[in-house]
C-alpha cells in the first residue's frame, strides 16, 4: 500500500501544478522584500533531494536554496578523525563504522588508507552489526564509531544498552553523535546569511517531534517547516514556509505528517536521556558548540572508547583550500571552492562534503554542474 | 546518514527486540526496540538498522488529497 502512496508523492503531473503554485508565492514574496527570499534546508538528505528532483534548479530565479551543516559525517571534524585513526591502530582493535566514514579525511589519512595499512576497519551498517562483531571476537576490542544526530543516536544507544544486558567487555561506542539545534542557533542568527526560513530535517524530526523546533519562531523569530524528503512533499514544505512570511507567521508547521508527530519518538528519546550528557562539541566549519556532543554517561564509562582508550589531543590543519568549513555554514557553496571537481572529487575527496553522499558538494558534483 | 526506508513489517522475533521487514523486495531483519508499540503488517522507516517510526498511511493519504483539492481549486479558478 505504502509503495502506491509514495509513486503518487512523486507524480509529476501534481508537482507540476504545485511548482505553478510555489512559483507564484514565492514571486510575490520577492516583490515584496525586494530580493529573492533565502531559505536554508539544514539537512543533508534534503540538499540530495532538493537536487536530484531538480527543485533546485526549477526554482533558482524564486528562492535561494542553501545547503546547511546537515550531515553528520561532513561536521565530524579533523580531530574526531585522528583520534579514530590512532584507536585503528591500537593492537587487536577492530574498528566499526558506516561505510560514509571511511573516505572522510583526517589531518593526514583516513579509515580506508588505514585499512589497506592492515588495520581492521570493518563497514557496518548498524550498531547491532557491531555488537555482533564483538560478540564473535570476544579477545578483541570492537570500537563502534558512531556518528549521527538524533535520527542515529538512540539506535547506538539501545546498543549499548543490549551490551550491557549481555555482560559484552569487549564493545566500545565512540560517540560522535551530536544534536541539531546548538548548531542552528550557532549559526541562523548570523548577519550574513539572511536566513529568512529554515527547511527542517525530517528524519531527526522522527525522533525529536515537531515541538522540538518551537524555539526557531521563539527565540530567533524564525518560520520553520518539517519537510518530507519526496518530491510532492518538499514543494509542500517550501510553498508553506511561503505562506507563512507572506502572512508574516512566525511558527513551525509539520509537513510530513505521515511519519513526524507532534511529540515524537518517546522510546527513543527515553533512550536518549537514558544513555547520554550533552557536552561541547567539535563540528568542522562551526568550531566548538557547547551542549551539542551526546557521550555516554559516566555510569556507561566501561562501554565508553574515549574514557576506556584516552588519547592525547593533537591539534591538526585542515588542507589547505578546502572550503569545507564554509559551505556547511551556507556562506560559500561548492562552486566557490577551488578545490572543487578538479582536485577534490567523490573519487578521491579532499574535504568531508565531497565524501559523504548527502555531503554539498557530493550532491553539486552530482547533480548541479554543468559540463561546459 | 538520515535515509530512512519504508518497509513492511512481516514477522516479529520472540522477545520483540527484532523483526522481520521487507523493502521492494529486500528482507532484512531489523532492530525494533525503539519502536515496541509495531505490529506485523505495518510500516516503519527503518534507519541505521533500526525501525524508528511508525507510517501513518492516514495522513499520506489526507496530503495527497489535500494537495489535490487545492491545485484543482486553483486550476477551476484560473
Amino acid at each position: 500500500m505504502h509503495k502506491e502512496i509514495l509513486k503518487r508523492f512523486r507524480d509529476p503531473e501534481l508537482g507540476r501544478q504545485m511548482a505553478e503554485q510555489v512559483r507564484e508565492r514565492l514571486d510575490r514574496l520577492t516583490d515584496r522584500l525586494g530580493r529573492r527570499v533565502n531559505v536554508m534546508e539544514f539537512c543533508g538528505t534534503h540538499t540530495a533531494a532538493i537536487s536530484r528532483t531538480g527543485i533546485r534548479e526549477l526554482l533558482k530565479p524564486h528562492v535561494h536554496l542553501m545547503s546547511g551543516p546537515g550531515c553528520p559525517v561532513c561536521v565530524s571534524d579533523y580531530v574526531d578523525i585522528d583520534r579514530v585513526i590512532a584507536l585503528a591502530g591500537m593492537s587487536g582493535a577492530i574498528i566499526a563504522t558506516f561505510g560514509d566514514m571511511m573516505k572522510v579525511p583526517g589531518s593526514r589519512t583516513t579509515l580506508l588508507e588505514e585499512k589497506a595499512r592492515g588495520a581492521d576497519v570493518r563497514v557496518v551498517f548498524s550498531s547491532l552489526d557491531a555488537l555482533a562483531i564483538a560478540r564473535e571476537n570476544a579477545d578483541r576490542a570492537v570500537i563502534f564509531v558512531g556518528v549521527g544526530f538524533e535520527t542515529t543516536a538512540p539506535t547506538a544507544a539501545v546498543t549499548v544498552e543490549q551490551a550491557v544486558q549481555e555482560g559484552r567487555d569487549n564493545f566500545f561506542l565512540y560517540s560522535l553523535h551530536k544534536i541539531t539545534p546548538p548548531a542552528m542557533m550557532a549559526l541562523l542568527p548570523d548577519r550574513d546569511l539572511q536566513v529568512d526560513g529554515i527547511l527542517l530535517p525530517g528524519h531527526v524530526s522522527l525522533i525529536t517531534g515537531r515541538g522540538y523546533w518551537d524555539f526557531l519562531s521563539r527565540d530567533l523569530a524564525l518560520p520553520g517547516v518539517v519537510a518530507g524528503f519526496e518530491l510532492l512533499e518538499l514543494l509542500s514544505a517550501v510553498d508553506a514556509l511561503a505562506s507563512s512570511l507572506l502572512e508574516e507567521r512566525c511558527a513551525v508547521i509539520n509537513a510530513y505528517g505521515r511519519a513526524v508527530r507532534e511529540e515524537g519518538n518517546l522510546s527513543a528519546l527515553d533512550a536518549l536521556a537514558r544513555c547520554f550528557d550533552l557536552q561541547e562539541g567539535h563540528w568542522r566549519g562551526l568550531g566548538i558548540v557547547p551542549a551539542s556532543a551526546l557521550k555516554l554517561k559516566p555510569e556507561l564509562a566501561p562501554w565508553d572508547a574515549e574514557v576506556r582508550f584516552p588519547l592525547e589531543n593533537r591539534p591538526a590543519a585542515p588542507p589547505k583550500g578546502c572550503l569545507c568549513g564554509e559551505i556547511l555554514k551556507g556562506k560559500k557553496t561548492p562552486f566557490d571552492c577551488p578545490l572543487f571537481a578538479s582536485r577534490c572529487e567523490p573519487a578521491r575527496p579532499v574535504g568531508p562534503c565531497m565524501v559523504s553522499h548527502e555531503g554539498t558538494c557530493a550532491t553539486y558534483y552530482r547533480y548541479e554542474r554543468f559540463i561546459r | 546518514m538520515c535515509l530512512a526506508a519504508p518497509s513492511r513489517i512481516t514477522a516479529i522475533q520472540e522477545g520483540g527486540f527484532l523483526a522481520e521487514v521487507e523493502s521492494f523486495g529486500n528482507k532484512r531483519t531489523v532492530g525494533l526496540t525503539l519502536v515496541p508499540e509495531a505490529k506485523v503488517g505495518d510500516y516503519v522507516l527503518v534507519h541505521a538498522g533500526f525501525a524508528v517510526q511508525i507510517l501513518d498511511e492516514e495522513a499520506a493519504l489526507d496530503s495527497l488529497k489535500a494537495w489535490e483539492e487545492i491545485l484543482a481549486a486553483a486550476k477551476g479558478g484560473a
